[in-house]
């Protein structure tokens, strides 16, 4: 292989479709909630140990850095969970072409988003 | 060149299959979760208690915990091997993406660990 063809991998300067900006989202919500399921792992074992620590977790809105931990993990859930959807519902072949795949992206951004203001709702 | 030694499932379509599969077992456990704790607003402690006491909730959480730690790892690997590169990290690259994939499996295992002394541990 020719080691000298140009490569442009510079993302400044490429502009990026809608595709790309679900797609890094999907990474970044991924990342973050391998460390966000940490704290929903902390509440099951609290909720579970006893009855003060389900009343605390009951209680959370007692505590708003908790309340608002608890959304943004639930947030990166939603945005994860609609775009893996989005994924394998494209694995059945539906939505494969460049159309498709706008559309379809911006069908689950749209689905996320109505998760995420629903999870804040029941968070607060 | 980056190999695929690391990997979960060895190759990349065990890889693909494995994750879609953790990944609809999770999407499960989540709806199932939210639409019970929605549809019981005055959850006491015995009641969610004996819920987890349940063989099948057992289960279906440790199901869900397998399919985590393997749907991450996946997942995680394939941002590893994308971002920490010779091209982007140098000769460095190969050892910093390795230490990085030892922290992140111990943290997996740590993660199983603890979910199982959860549901097993409820008196």
């Amino acid at each position: 292989m020719n080691k000298k063809r140009p490569v442009n991998l510079d993302i400044s300067t490429i502009k990026l479709p809608i595709t790309a900006y679900v797609s890094i989202l999907h990474r970044v919500s991924g990342v973050f909630l391998f460390a966000g399921v940490a704290f929903l792992l902390w509440m099951l074992d609290a909720s579970l140990d006893s009855q003060e620590g389900f009343n605390s977790i009951r209680d959370l809105g007692a505590n708003p850095i908790c309340q608002a931990i608890l959304w943004v993990v639930l947030a990166a859930l939603a945005y994860h969970t609609a775009m893996g959807i989005r994924h394998l519902i494209m694995d059945f072949g539906v939505g494969e072409s460049l159309k498709g795949g706008k559309t379809g992206a911006w069908l689950a951004l749209s689905v996320a988003v109505v998760l995420i203001v629903l999870a804040g709702v029941w968070v607060w | 060149m980056v190999t695929s030694v690391t990997s979960f499932g060895r190759s990349g379509l065990y890889d693909w299959l494995i994750q879609r599969v953790g990944g609809a077992v999770m999407a499960a456990y989540t709806i199932f979760i939210v639409v019970y704790l929605v549809l019981n607003p005055e959850l006491t402690f015995e009641q969610w208690q004996s819920l987890y006491n349940q063989l099948w909730m057992r289960v279906f959480t440790l199901v869900t915990l397998l399919s985590f730690i393997s749907h991450a790892w996946i997942g995680l690997w394939a941002v590893l091997t994308d971002y920490l590169t010779v091209r982007l990290m140098g000769s460095k690259a190969t050892f910093l993406r390795i230490f990085a994939q030892i922290v992140l499996g111990a943290v997996a295992v740590t993660y199983l660990v603890w979910g199982v002394q959860v549901i097993w541990g409820i008196n």
